[in-house]
This record gives structure tokens, C-alpha cells and sequence, in this order.
């Protein structure tokens, strides 16, 4: 090794110690967890080691159905976030006037603290003794019948959950859009324009190409941010998930980790384990069909 | 297609201060552009050119004023309608498309019987990249391409469709000198063989000169001069024109009329006769001078550039409004000495008087 070749991992001796300690360690941690059984932290000792923790958890009802919750979540915010988000930001780019006051109102709920945003979705949805809530209200006025959002059927709740992820986290992806269509050069809509495009073909074979690299950064992020998603849950439907059938993964290995039926930290990691792989192999998939797409 | 500008005014707010004052981009434009003909508007930057180019376009719509295609008035119709081609400064080709989608992107958006099928639009894509000499690279992306092959790219979008204008702003700008000049005949070849109206916007005016039939110079949103260039470079109708127009500029001196005889300070360099005694600018053209022992003007050497088949004399002379005034003479004539004084006889046709204040030519008349 000669000495240029040392001083480069001298540089990178700070970041690779930090993210080591941080990052990788505790990542092979839970990976060895997940393989010994019944650990316990107070003894630092297990019983065996083996795949039981893995085959326990996937034979929890309460793991299926925060996997499928999660999943399920995931399938629907996302596409539908990403294409409001794109909707209102082409709608944004093209106002002139009110375009700062409208981008402030869309950017207010990527400042606003989760559980303050599910205390206004529960006086929206939640049923009370004294009201039905907004939404009810609305629906009534409709001639609909009133439905309970929060603890009424699956349907009605796994509806509140992504309305609300999906008006979680649209600002960050309206920021993001709004800026990428803002940087495509105006000389390319004007050569458009001369050649005789109407705004349509502009929009598909200008704007959408040219942030195409924004769109899927925003699928692939968003696909990871959803599937690690808790606190949405807990602001909604409070902590015990289980009990109202609205558990998310993460949630799961909380609950596993320190919940009521805490104590658990072998099920917790095989989890963690579990939901790792699902989204790393998500992600493998996006990037690849995104290489593939991606126009430039 | 004849072209006709019919007192063209274009009107900016200017936003940046806090009075919002108006900023007259084209004041009272009227021009007249022959069928077929290359015409070249030369300026310096902010003196309207461009913004004429977009008014010819339809980018920009005038203030007041008529725009005229052939007979048929476009000051109203929107750019997609008027037929015209137009390659931009820095290209704006498609980075996601390659060649061949960039050529055919204008005929993907033709609407009703004009409507093409793949085929065709194939067909015309290839003529017309053949006509720009890149048939060979119709699958790359721009990216793939130099400077003056994505510039050829751009010319052949505009033709494709078969433009009855042609418009290019600043075409050779983004090219080193040796493409320039290269670039600058293809356009022309490309201007003959089409026979397209071409209007190009530039503010090099060798570039302007050399390639175009008709230049018009602009200064500070007005027309100043039209003309074909030999003609505009040897009858310029004001100062401006002619310090704009000819490398090495023009020599100014601040000389003086004294019993019809032109004086540089003590330099009787000229008759001028019929003019009364004042103050005026005089210009010198540098192929004006002839080093001559027995000539009027006298002025201190500073450098001699042997430049091969030309020499360029820089000297000083007490009233010249520059610092230096730059000769250009034969190399064979060139003199012994390089430094002192030289003395030099001038020909008559390059020596143009200038009035002080208006600053309009007053000789020849």
C-alpha cells in the first residue's frame, strides 16, 4: 500500500468509523438477533439459534395483517401522492399570480408535527358522542349513511390511513416536482411552440422527460419512506394498532420491542429482517425498471 | 417569402425598479426583406435584434405595428401558424431525443391533411438531415454530437418542415472560430439550395458581412442602416455605422474644417470642399493609409505587427478620439523604422467626415 493510497483511508476514516458504529453494526446485530431464539436482554443469553423467530412471525395473525396493511397502504399512496403531487405542481407552474401563497399553503403540512395533523383528522373522522365528525357531516348532507372512520370497518379505516399519508407527505413531493419543472429551460416549450406543439404533446414529451429522474427519485423514496411508516398510524388509530387492526411492520417490531406484549427482541429483529428484504428488493426493482425508463 | 416590418414599436415594462419605467426594445421598425434573400440584423447586445427576431416569430407579440408574410398579414396568428423555422442560440434540441426524433418532432405535431404518416415523416427527416450532411447520425443523442453538428441538427428541425421563414439567433456564437467560419458557408450553401428567406441575428459583423445579402444595423432599438454590406461598410450613414462595421475598426480623430481643408491638429490630411468651418469627427479607415515620406499625416509608432501578407502599424497621433489608431499596409511597404515617427498619405475614399453633434456624415455627401 503506498502512502497516497494510506491518506486516502485516513480521510475516509472518520465516516467509515461513524457509519460502521451506527450503521453497519447494528444492522448485523439484528440480523444475528433474528437467529437466536428467545433471547433475553436482561441475561444477554438465548436458548437456540435457528429460523423459529422468522416462523413465528410469519405465523402471527398480527404480523400478516401489518403486512398487509402496509402493503396495501403502500400500493395505493404512493402512485396516487406522486400523481396529485405532479398534477398540482404542473397546475402551480403555470399560475402566476397567488403561485407563492399557494405553494406556502401546500408546503404548511410538511411542517406541521404528525399527531397534530391526527388530531385534526380525528375531529374530521372520528365519531364522538357529541359529533360525527366532519366527513359524517358531509355524507349525511349527501344522504349517505355515517360511517365510523376510526373505529368503524377496514375499509373506512384503511381510507382515513392513506388520505392521510397521502396529505402527509405530497408537500416534499410538490416541493420537489415544482422545482424540476421550474428548471427545465423555457427554450425548449418556445422551440416547441414554433414547431407547433400544443400544451399536451409539451407536457409528454417535454416536461415529463425532462424530470422523469425527479419522478422516480420521488417513487423510490417514497416507495421506502411508506413501508417504514408508524407514527401515521399511531396519530390515527393511537397505540394499541393491534387492537384496531391497523398495525404497520414497523409498528409490529415496536410493539414486539416495548409494546404491551413487549420483550420480544428475537420476533422484533426477524421483522426487522423480514422488512428489510421486502423493501430492499422493492427498491432493487424501481431502480432497475427506472434505469430502463428514464430518459436520460 | 417577401417579409415586410411596418413600424414595428415593442414595449418592455422593466420590473426590475421600483417606478416601473418602459423600455423601448424596437422603436418604429420598418423593413422590407426581399423573397430568398439571406439577411443578417447586426448590432451591438440589447439593441433590439433579437427581439425583432422573436416579433418576426411570434414569440413576442409588437406593441403597435404590422408584420406581413408575402400579402397576408400574421401580426395576429400565433407562431405554430405562421410557418416559420427557427433555430435558437444554444440549439434547444430535445437532450431525450435522438437525431431522427428531433428532425421529426415539427412533423409530429401537423394537424389535418398535412397530417404525415412514419414513413414520410422518415423520408423528410433524412432529406433534411442529408441537406445539413448528417444522415449518418440520425440514431445518436445531441449529447453524442459536437458543438457544430447539434447546430446542424437544430437547422435541419427548422427546415423540415418547410419553414417560408427561416430565423437564427446568434447561430455561430456557441462555436470555436474554425467551425464558425466553416458553419457560416454551410448556412449559406444550405440558404441557396433552399432558397428559404433566411433572417439570423448576429452581433460579430464580419459574420454578417460575409454571409449575408442585405445587413440592417440596429442601435439601441432603431434601424440605423440597410444595405448590401460592401455598400453599407463604404457608405455608412453615421458614425456608428461605420465604427460598427470593419475589423480593425474605423480611426476617429476630432479634426477641424479651416478654409474647406480637413486639419488633425497641424496635419492638413484633405480638401473638403463646400463644407464651412467647424469641428468634426474624422474617420480613417486602416486600409486608408499609405506609408509616404512625403505624406500630410504624421503620427508616433508604437508597434509594428508583421502579419505575413498584411502589417498593422499601431501609432498615436495627438487628436485621434483613441488611444492608438491602427494602419493596415502591404507588407512590402512596410517602414524601416519601428519606432519614431511615420508619415503617411491617405486615400480619399477611406477618409469619411462625421458632424460633432448628430454625429451624420457630412463627406462624402
Amino acid at each position: 500500500m503506498n502512502n497516497n493510497n494510506l491518506k486516502g483511508w485516513l480521510y475516509l476514516l472518520p465516516a467509515i468509523v461513524f457509519l460502521g458504529f451506527f450503521m453497519v453494526y447494528p444492522l448485523v446485530d439484528v440480523f444475528i438477533y433474528s437467529f437466536e431464539e428467545g433471547y433475553n436482554f436482561a441475561s444477554q443469553s438465548y436458548s437456540g439459534t435457528g429460523l423459529f423467530n422468522y416462523s413465528f412471525v410469519l405465523h402471527d395473525p398480527y404480523f400478516m395483517q401489518a403486512l398487509k396493511n402496509t402493503i396495501l397502504m403502500v400500493i395505493i399512496t404512493v402512485p396516487l401522492s406522486t400523481g396529485f403531487a405532479l398534477l398540482i405542481s404542473l397546475a402551480l407552474s403555470s399560475i402566476k399570480p397567488l403561485r407563492n401563497a399557494f405553494q406556502t399553503i401546500y408546503f404548511l403540512p410538511y411542517v406541521t408535527n404528525t399527531l397534530a395533523v391526527g388530531l385534526v383528522f380525528m375531529i374530521l373522522f372520528k365519531k364522538t358522542p357529541y359529533s360525527d365528525g366532519l366527513a359524517n357531516m358531509l355524507i349525511s348532507l349527501f344522504g349517505g349513511t355515517s360511517v365510523d372512520f376510526i373505529e368503524g370497518p377496514y375499509w373506512a379505516k384503511m381510507f382515513v390511513f392513506c388520505f392521510y399519508i397521502i396529505w402527509v407527505v405530497l408537500p416534499f413531493k410538490i416541493l420537489i416536482l415544482t422545482s424540476a419543472i421550474a428548471s427545465v429551460n423555457p427554450m425548449y416549450y418556445k422551440a416547441a411552440r414554433i414547431d407547433g406543439a400544443g400544451s399536451f404533446t409539451m407536457f409528454k414529451k417535454i416536461t415529463l422527460p425532462m424530470i422523469s429522474p425527479m419522478i422516480f427519485y420521488l417513487i423510490i423514496t417514497g416507495f421506502i419512506g411508506a413501508f417504514k411508516s408508524y407514527s401515521d398510524a399511531v396519530a390515527l388509530f393511537g397505540t394499541d394498532l393491534n387492537a384496531a387492526g391497523m398495525n404497520t411492520i414497523v409498528g409490529y417490531v415496536y410493539d414486539m420491542l416495548y409494546g404491551d406484549s413487549g420483550g420480544y427482541p428475537s420476533y422484533a429483529s426477524a421483522a426487522a429482517i423480514i422488512l428489510f428484504a421486502v423493501v430492499l428488493t422493492i427498491t432493487v426493482i424501481n431502480l432497475t425498471v427506472s434505469r430502463k425508463r428514464a430518459v436520460y | 417569402m417577401k417579409v415586410v416590418l411596418e413600424h414595428i414599436t415593442k414595449r418592455f415594462i422593466d420590473r426590475n425598479k421600483k417606478n416601473k419605467t418602459e423600455l423601448v426594445a424596437v422603436s418604429d421598425m420598418c423593413l422590407d426583406i426581399p423573397d430568398g434573400k439571406l439577411i443578417g440584423l447586426l448590432g451591438p447586445s440589447g439593441c433590439g435584434k433579437s427581439t425583432t427576431l422573436n416579433i418576426i416569430c411570434g414569440l413576442e407579440k409588437p406593441s403597435s405595428g404590422k408584420i406581413f408574410f408575402g400579402d397576408d398579414d400574421v401580426t395576429d396568428l400565433p407562431p405554430e401558424n405562421r410557418g416559420v423555422g427557427m433555430v435558437f442560440q444554444s440549439y434547444a434540441l430535445y437532450p431525450h431525443l435522438t437525431v431522427r426524433q428531433n428532425i421529426t418532432f415539427p412533423l409530429e405535431n401537423l394537424k389535418g391533411d398535412k397530417k404525415l404518416t412514419k414513413q414520410e415523416m422518415n423520408d423528410r427527416a433524412l432529406g433534411a438531415a442529408k441537406l445539413v450532411q448528417l444522415d449518418g447520425y440520425m440514431e445518436r443523442k445531441p449529447s453524442e454530437l459536437s458543438g457544430g453538428q447539434q447546430q446542424r441538427v437544430a437547422i435541419a428541425r427548422a427546415l423540415v418542415k418547410m419553414p417560408k421563414v427561416l430565423l437564427l439567433d446568434e447561430p455561430l456564437s456557441n462555436l470555436d472560430a474554425r467551425l464558425r467560419l466553416q458553419t457560416r458557408e454551410e448556412l449559406r450553401r444550405i440558404q441557396k439550395e433552399t432558397g428559404i428567406t433566411t433572417i439570423f441575428v448576429t452581433h460579430d459583423q464580419e459574420e454578417a458581412m460575409s454571409i449575408s445579402d442585405l445587413i440592417v444595423v440596429m442601435k439601441k432599438a432603431e434601424v440605423q442602416q440597410v444595405g448590401i454590406p460592401q455598400d453599407v461598410y463604404d457608405d455608412p450613414k453615421n458614425l456608428f455605422v461605420a465604427q460598427f462595421l470593419g475589423t480593425p475598426p474605423i480611426n476617429v480623430f476630432a479634426g477641424e474644417i479651416r478654409e474647406e481643408k480637413v486639419y488633425l491638429g497641424e496635419d492638413c490630411i484633405l480638401d473638403a470642399p463646400g463644407i464651412e468651418d467647424k469641428e468634426v469627427h474624422v474617420g480613417i479607415r486602416p486600409e486608408g493609409f499609405i506609408v509616404d515620406e512625403n505624406g500630410p499625416l504624421h503620427c508616433k509608432i508604437r508597434v509594428v505587427e508583421v502579419m505575413g501578407r498584411d502589417t498593422s502599424i499601431v501609432s498615436s497621433h495627438p487628436v485621434a478620439e483613441t488611444e492608438t489608431i491602427r494602419s493596415i499596409i502591404d507588407s512590402e511597404d512596410r517602414p524601416a523604422a519601428t519606432s519614431g515617427t511615420v508619415t503617411f498619405s491617405l486615400r480619399k475614399s477611406k477618409v469619411l467626415l462625421f458632424d460633432m453633434e448628430t454625429e451624420e456624415r457630412i463627406y462624402p455627401c
